[in-house]
C-alpha cells in the first residue's frame, strides 16, 4: 500500500508555546495595572484604555490591508501596544488623543517597517512620543486626583506629580540664594515628605499616567511574566539598578551620595518602562551582555533627563534611544561560541 | 560551588520514553528479503565483491573496505543476491544496495565463537577484527569505529566515555541494551580502553534511566578505572561535545574533534558491537531499533537484521494506527522525515518513529520577534536567529562569520522558537550554499 507521509525538516516535535500565547500572557500581566488605573482615576480612564486598544487593533488591520499583507491582529501584539499607550497618558485626556496616538504608534512605529518582528523601536513609545511632541499640554498636565490620595502623594505641595514636585524643589534647594527662605523651607519639607511617601508611591495613591502609578500592581504582572520566562531579569534589573545607583550618588539635594534611590525607582514611569517597555523583545538585544548594557543605557539616559533635562520624566525617550542602539549592541556582544 | 552534571543551554522536550522503555528487546522473525546499501557510514562506500545471482551465507562480506575511512558490509541473511541497484535509502536518496532473497536457512558463512584469549590480542589485531566486522558508530552518526580508535600520536587520549545518554525523545534502544546486555557493554569498554592505552573509562547516563544507572554502577563497582555518571536530563546532553563538557568539564575547540582534549566517545551499543567483533569475530548484521510513536499500534524495542525494510518492523509492531502521519528515521529532534517505508534498517538506525497527525501538523512560520529563546538554549552558544535571517536574505558570508559551521543541527533552537521558524533548515541550506560557493570559486 502506498502510504503518504508528511515530510518536513527536523525537528519533528516543537514546544507548545507560540507568539499569540506569549502576547496574551503579556496582556494578562498588564490587567492589574489597568484595573488599578480605573480604580484610582475613574471611569474615563477605562474609555481611554478601550479607545487606545480598539484604535491600535483597527489601525493594524487597516494598514495591513492597505499593504496587501495578511492581517495578524489575532496574535495580540496590537492589543499590547494599545494598552501600553493608554497606560502612558494622563487619565483625563480627550478620547481622540489615545486614538491618534495608537494609530501613529502602530502606523509609524510598526507597520511602516513591516509589522511585528521588524519594528526597530517600541511602537507604544513612538505613539507616546508623537503625542508628547504634538499635544504637550494634554500630556504633561495632570488634573485627576487618585482615589484616596493627592497628586503628589504628600501634603506640602499637592498640585503636581511626585517627580514634578521633586524637580521644582531640587531647583530651589540647589540655587537657594535665588529664592526666599519660605520657599526653601517648603522645598526642604517637600523633599523630606517625598522620600517618606514610598507607601503612596508603591500602592499608587499618586497622580500620573493611567498605568504607571501603582508599583505593586505592575510588579505582580511582571513577576508573572518572569515566571513564564517571557521577560528576563537582565534588562529590568540593569535599568532599575542603574537608576537607583545614580539616584543615590547624584540625585540628592544635599550633595553627592545624598539621594534616595527608592523614591526614584517608585516614581514616574520607571517600573512600567523597565519591566514592560524596555523588555519589548523585538526592539531590545538578544545577547546576554547586550541586554545588560541596554538596561544600563536606559538607566543612565532616564536619570540624566530626569535630573538635567527639560522634562521631569525620561523613561520613554531613554528606551526609544536605546532601541536605536540595539543592533549595535547585538553586533558587539556576540557570545563566545562553544570551544571558541 | 557545586557544579551540576550538565552543559550550558539546552531545552526539555517531553521525553516520551514511556511508550517503550519498559519493553524488553524482541527479536524480529527472519526477514524474507533484505536490502543492504553499500553506504551506511560516514566515509567512502565499500567496494562490492559479489555479483547478481551469487549465493551468500549470513555474515559473508558483500563489500570490502576500499580506503581507511571506510567499512565493509556483510550479508545479514543467507540467500541469493537478486539485484544490485539503486534503492531508497533513509538519507532520502537512492543508493546502490545489494538485494538478497533469503533461503530460510539463516546459515553462517563462519559461525562466531568466543576467543577466550581476546584480551591478549595485539592492538592492531583488535582493530583489524573491528574493521573486518564492519562496526560503525551505532548512535546514529555511523562513523567507522576502527578509525576513531586510531587517533594520531600527537593527540594522546586519557579518557574513554561511553554515551548511554540517549537524549532524543522516544528512543529507548540504548536504555534496553544497558539493562539487558550490561556485560557486553562493559567488556566492550575494556577493549576500547586497551586499544587506546587508557586507564579511565566513564559511562554517562541521563538521570531518567535510574535502573540502568544502578545496574551499571553495580556491575562496574569492581572494575578499576570505570565510573558511571548520572547526568542531568536535558537535550542535547548526548551530543558528544556537551557530554564531554558535562562528564569531564573539558571543552572541545570549535571545528575540532574530542581527541583534541584527550577523549574518545562511543555509544553503548557500539561498545557491545565492538565486544562481539573482537571476542566473537561476529560481523555487524543486526541492531536494536526502537519502533515507537502514537502512529504505531504496539511500540517496541526490536532486534532487527540490517537491511530489513522499515515496513516489516512496523508490521511486527502492530502496524500503523489510524492517525499515523509522519515517518522518521531516528529521533524526533534530528531524525530525517521519510518518503517511503520501504527504506531499510542500516547500521545507524536507532529508531523508527511514526508521529500522529497532531504532532506532524506543520506550523506556519512567523517573522522572528527576537525573543532570544534560541540564543539562550543553543548548546554551541551561537545566534541561531541571526544566522537563519542572514541565510534567508542570501547573505551566506555573514551567516558563516557568525559560526554557521559550528552548528551541529541539534534542533534545540527550532524546538523552542515560538514563531515556529525552521532555523535548522536555514542552517542546512546555508551550509549547502556556502559549499557550492566554495566549489565555484575553485
Amino acid at each position: 500500500m502506498e502510504r503518504h507521509f508528511v515530510i518536513s525538516p527536523s525537528p519533528h516535535v516543537k514546544d507548545a508555546d507560540s507568539i499569540p500565547k506569549i502576547m496574551y500572557a503579556v496582556i494578562l500581566s498588564l490587567l492589574p495595572a489597568g484595573i488599578g488605573g480605573v480604580y484610582f482615576f475613574g471611569l474615563h480612564a477605562l474609555w481611554v484604555i478601550a479607545v487606545a486598544v480598539l484604535a491600535a487593533v483597527g489601525a493594524e488591520a487597516l494598514f495591513s490591508k492597505m499593504m496587501k499583507r495578511p492581517i495578524q491582529i489575532h496574535d495580540g501584539s496590537a492589543i499590547i501596544t494599545g494598552l501600553l499607550l493608554a497606560y502612558n497618558v494622563p487619565a483625563e485626556v480627550p478620547l481622540w488623543l489615545p486614538a491618534v496616538g495608537a494609530v501613529a504608534g502602530i502606523g509609524i512605529g510598526k507597520m511602516a517597517f513591516g509589522g511585528l518582528g521588524f519594528n526597530p523601536m517600541n511602537p507604544a513609545l513612538i505613539g507616546r512620543a508623537f503625542l508628547m511632541a504634538s499635544w504637550t499640554a494634554h500630556m504633561t498636565v495632570f488634573k485627576t486626583l487618585p482615589k484616596g490620595g493627592t497628586l503628589s502623594g504628600i501634603d506640602a505641595v499637592t498640585n503636581a506629580t511626585p517627580l514634578n514636585v521633586f524637580k521644582g524643589a531640587k531647583e530651589i534647594l540647589l540655587n537657594s540664594a535665588n529664592y526666599s527662605a519660605e520657599q526653601v523651607t517648603e522645598a526642604t519639607q517637600a523633599v523630606t515628605q517625598l522620600y517618606n511617601a514610598s507607601g503612596n508611591l508603591f500602592w499608587g495613591r499618586v497622580g500620573g499616567c493611567i498605568g504607571e502609578t501603582s508599583a505593586i500592581l505592575l510588579l505582580v504582572g511582571a513577576l508573572f511574566l518572569m515566571y513564564k520566562r517571557i521577560i528576563g531579569w537582565k534588562i529590568p534589573f540593569a535599568y532599575v539598578g542603574t537608576v537607583a545607583a545614580l539616584a543615590w550618588v547624584f540625585g540628592g539635594t544635599n550633595g553627592l551620595f545624598s539621594g534616595n534611590p527608592l523614591f526614584h525607582i517608585l516614581s514616574g514611569g520607571l517600573i512600567l518602562g523597565a519591566f514592560f517597555m524596555a523588555t519589548d523583545m523585538v526592539s531590545s538585544p538578544v545577547t546576554f551582555k547586550g541586554r545588560l548594557y541596554f538596561g544600563v543605557g536606559c538607566g543612565v539616559l532616564t536619570f540624566v533627563i530626569r535630573m538635567w533635562g527639560g522634562y521631569p520624566e525620561g523613561v520613554s525617550y531613554s528606551i526609544l534611544l536605546m532601541n536605536l542602539v540595539t543592533p549595535l549592541l547585538d553586533r558587539y556582544t556576540k557570545p563566545k561560541a562553544f570551544g571558541g | 560551588m557545586f557544579r551540576k552534571n550538565t552543559f550550558s543551554g539546552g531545552a526539555h522536550p517531553h521525553d516520551e520514553k514511556q511508550w517503550s522503555s519498559a519493553k524488553a528487546i524482541e527479536t524480529m522473525p527472519l526477514p524474507q528479503k533484505v536490502i543492504v546499501p553499500l553506504q551506511q557510514h560516514i566515509g567512502a562506500p565499500a567496494d562490492l565483491i559479489v555479483e547478481k545471482g551469487q549465493q551468500v551465507k549470513k555474515g559473508e562480506a558483500l563489500a570490502k573496505t576500499s580506503k581507511f575511512v571506510s567499512i565493509p558490509v556483510h550479508a545479514p541473511i543467507s540467500g541469493t543476491v537478486t539485484a544490485i541497484e539503486s534503492r531508497p535509502h533513509p538519507l532520502g536518496v537512492k543508493l546502490i544496495s545489494v538485494v538478497i532473497e533469503g533461503d530460510g536457512e539463516d546459515a553462517w558463512a563462519s559461525e562466531p565463537s568466543l576467543d577466550e584469549k581476546y584480551l591478549d590480542l595485539s592492538i592492531d589485531e583488535m582493530k583489524k577484527r573491528i574493521s573486518e566486522a564492519g562496526v560503525a558508530g551505532m548512535g546514529g552518526a555511523a562513523f567507522p569505529v576502527h578509525v576513531k580508535l586510531s587517533p594520531p600520536d600527537e593527540k594522546p587520549i586519557d579518557t574513554v566515555i561511553l554515551n548511554g545518554v540517549e537524549c532524543e525523545p522516544y528512543l529507548t534502544s540504548d536504555h534496553r541494551m544497558m539493562l539487558e546486555h550490561p556485560d557486553a557493554i562493559i567488556k566492550g569498554l575494556r577493549i576500547i580502553m586497551k586499544i587506546l592505552g587508557v586507564e579511565r573509562g566513564i559511562i554517562g547516563i541521563e538521570a531518567n534511566k535510574p535502573d540502568a544507572i544502578t545496574l551499571l554502577k553495580e556491575k562496574t563497582s569492581a572494575e578499576p578505572g570505570i565510573d558511571v555518571i548520572s547526568l542531568e536530563v536535558k537535550y542535547p546532553q548526548g551530543a558528544e561535545k556537551q557530554l564531554i563538557n558535562a562528564a569531564v568539564k573539558r571543552d572541545v575547540p570549535a571545528g575540532k574533534l574530542p581527541m583534541e582534549v584527550g577523549v574518545v566517545v562511543q555509544n553503548v551499543g557500539t561498545a557491545a558491537a565492538i565486544y562481539d567483533a573482537v571476542a566473537f569475530q561476529k560481523p555487524l548484521i543486526e541492531r536494536v531499533v526502537t519502533v515507537t510513536g502514537a502512529g504505531i499500534a504496539e511500540p517496541r524495542n526490536v532486534l532487527a537484521r540490517i537491511g530489513t525494510p522499515f515496513a516489516e518492523l512496523i508490521e511486527f509492531c502492530g502496524g500503523y494506527t489510524d492517525n499515523a502521519a509522519k515517518l522518521v528515521n531516528g529521533g524526533p529532534m534530528m531524525g530525517m522525515s521519510q518518503i517511503t517505508d520501504e527504506v531499510p534498517v542500516i547500521k545507524g538506525t536507532s529508531g523508527i518513529l511514526v508521529l500522529d497527525e497532531k504532532t506532524a501538523s506543520l506550523d506556519q512560520e512567523s517573522p522572528c520577534i527576537a525573543c532570544a529563546r534560541c540564543v539562550d538554549v543553543c548548546p554551541m552558544k551561537l545566534l541561531p536567529n541571526h544566522i537563519a535571517a542572514f541565510v534567508e536574505n542570501q547573505k551566506v558570508d555573514k551567516a558563516h562569520a557568525l559560526g554557521l559551521f559550528d552548528c551541529m543541527e541539534c534542533g534545540t533552537c527550532s524546538f523552542i522558537c515560538p514563531a515556529k521558524r525552521n532555523l535548522v533548515h536555514y542552517v542546512k541550506l546555508g551550509k549547502a550554499l556556502w559549499n557550492e560557493q566554495q566549489k565555484k570559486a575553485q
